[in-house]
């Protein structure tokens, strides 16, 4: 939901891409109106335009006249790809950071980061059952 | 409805409001545009009132100039026609139930959406008939909610409507002004101390503290232009050496500290670095510490001592 740290429509427009990046709204599916964001959040109005209106400028979506807003064609590739970038400075980093600080080498990393992919296998497995 | 769009609709040019001796208004500049909604913050007895009666001419001013769509709007009816004001204790006609006041409300507002009236006396659960006397403080002030709601007026002043409402109906309200909103577009301005609760429904906000304006700026633009850090009273100083302080706590060795301006990433790495946690500082936080003194410097080899010694 909407949190103090950052304007609000940088959120919308991340929570628009979230549902774009896991597959919930689909290329050439129809986004929700501003108004029903602005409803739904209960922000002001404009400030949902704004973020919606961000990624139009950025071909995420894209506007039909008098019908709506709907997910570009090649929306997901392009996204998944800055999220890259992101996940780099904002986890492979401060992850790197705090191994040194422990100690941890390399390839200790690279163990515990194959341990993790099992465990969270396992779970999943459990989980599901 | 004129064009609601971004044209300014009130301008007002170094105002001054002095009743016997105080100053209400000092010095005040400020335009506001069309189509927006404007929170006006701020304490108690600070001004929001006072300005909110001269735009409205229930009040003159001392000295200073105010244009209202253009025109100086005292005693002014082209201009006030356009206007709806709700106070926090809005009078209505003794013998009056808000059926009647709505009826009137109607005559004077060309807007008026009298199906919509209706429907919010459904949603705040207002008894009609009953005269407005009898009605409790809560069900007083959805009166007022509801008449500036369903006015539809071109600005609309909504001066603390809610003494006495509820969460519940305080939100049924939040959630009718963002949907009418929508749909119809025009400038509201929001006098609230509840901050918390309205912050996110603003496009601008200004604060008003001692008469004088001390935040004019889009609220897109205020959130996340202050942060806290957190940890080791040392590391905290060193953090924060050379930035604008607003606020400063310490509690033994931790301290936390409340800078203004924008969190970098190079920032963040950096607090990161020195182990010291961030957190965002909300509207309402944000004009408590800059209406308050900042507090005891903290020296670099721990918490601030003064506060320390102090009980």
């Amino acid at each position: 939901m909407i949190d103090e740290s950052r304007p609000i429509f940088m959120q919308i427009a991340e929570l628009i891409e979230n549902d774009i990046v896991d597959g919930a709204l689909a290329e050439e599916s129809q986004v929700p109106s501003t108004n029903e964001f602005a409803a739904f959040y209960r922000i002001n109005p404009a400030t949902a335009a704004k973020g919606v209106n961000r990624l139009v400028d950025e071909g995420i979506l894209y506007k039909k006249r008098g019908i709506g807003m709907f997910v570009a064609n090649g929306a997901r590739a392009l996204l998944v790809d800055r999220r890259r970038e992101e996940f780099f400075r904002q986890y492979v980093q401060p992850l790197a950071r705090e191994a040194r600080k422990l100690g941890i080498g390399k390839e200790q990393l690279a163990q515990m980061l194959s341990r993790s992919e099992t465990e969270t296998e396992t779970t999943e497995r459990s989980v599901a059952q | 409805m004129t064009d609601p769009g971004e044209s300014t609709i009130i301008e007002i040019r170094n105002v001054t409001k002095r009743y016997k001796d105080t100053t209400a208004l000092d010095d005040v500049s400020l335009k506001i545009d069309g189509g927006k909604i404007y929170g006006l913050l701020g304490r108690n007895g600070a001004g929001k009132t006072t300005l909110m009666s001269v735009l409205t001419a229930q009040g003159f001013q001392t000295s200073g100039e105010i244009r209202v769509f253009g025109e100086p709007p005292y005693e002014n009816d082209r201009v006030l026609s356009r206007i709806c004001f709700i106070r926090e204790s809005q009078k209505y006609p003794d013998d009056f139930n808000a059926e009647q006041a709505f009826a009137s409300a109607a005559l004077f507002f060309s807007n008026w959406d009298k199906a919509f009236a209706q429907r919010l006396a459904d949603d705040f659960q207002l008894p009609l008939k009953r005269r407005i006397k009898k009605l409790s403080r809560g069900q007083l002030s959805a009166v007022g909610v509801i008449i500036g709601l369903a006015s539809r007026a071109e600005l609309t002043f909504f001066d603390e409507p809610y003494l006495g409402l509820d969460a519940v109906a305080r939100q049924i309200f939040y959630d009718r002004l963002v949907e009418d909103y929508s749909e119809h577009q025009r400038t509201i301005i929001l006098s609230s101390h509840l901050i918390d609760e309205v912050a996110n429904l603003l496009e601008h906000v200004i604060v008003i503290d001692k008469g004088k304006i001390m935040i004019d700026d889009d609220a897109e633009a205020i959130r996340g232009s202050a942060f806290t850090v957190v940890g080791t009273g040392t590391r905290v100083a060193a953090f924060t050496a050379g930035r604008e302080i607003l606020h400063r706590e310490s509690l033994a060795s931790l301290a936390s500290v409340t800078v203004q301006g924008r969190l970098s990433e190079a920032g963040r790495a950096e607090a990161a670095e020195l182990g010291l946690e961030v957190a965002p500082v909300s509207l309402q936080q944000l004009i408590v510490r800059r209406t308050m003194d900042p507090g005891p410097e903290l020296s670099m080899n721990g918490a601030a001592t003064e506060l320390e010694v102090s009980p």
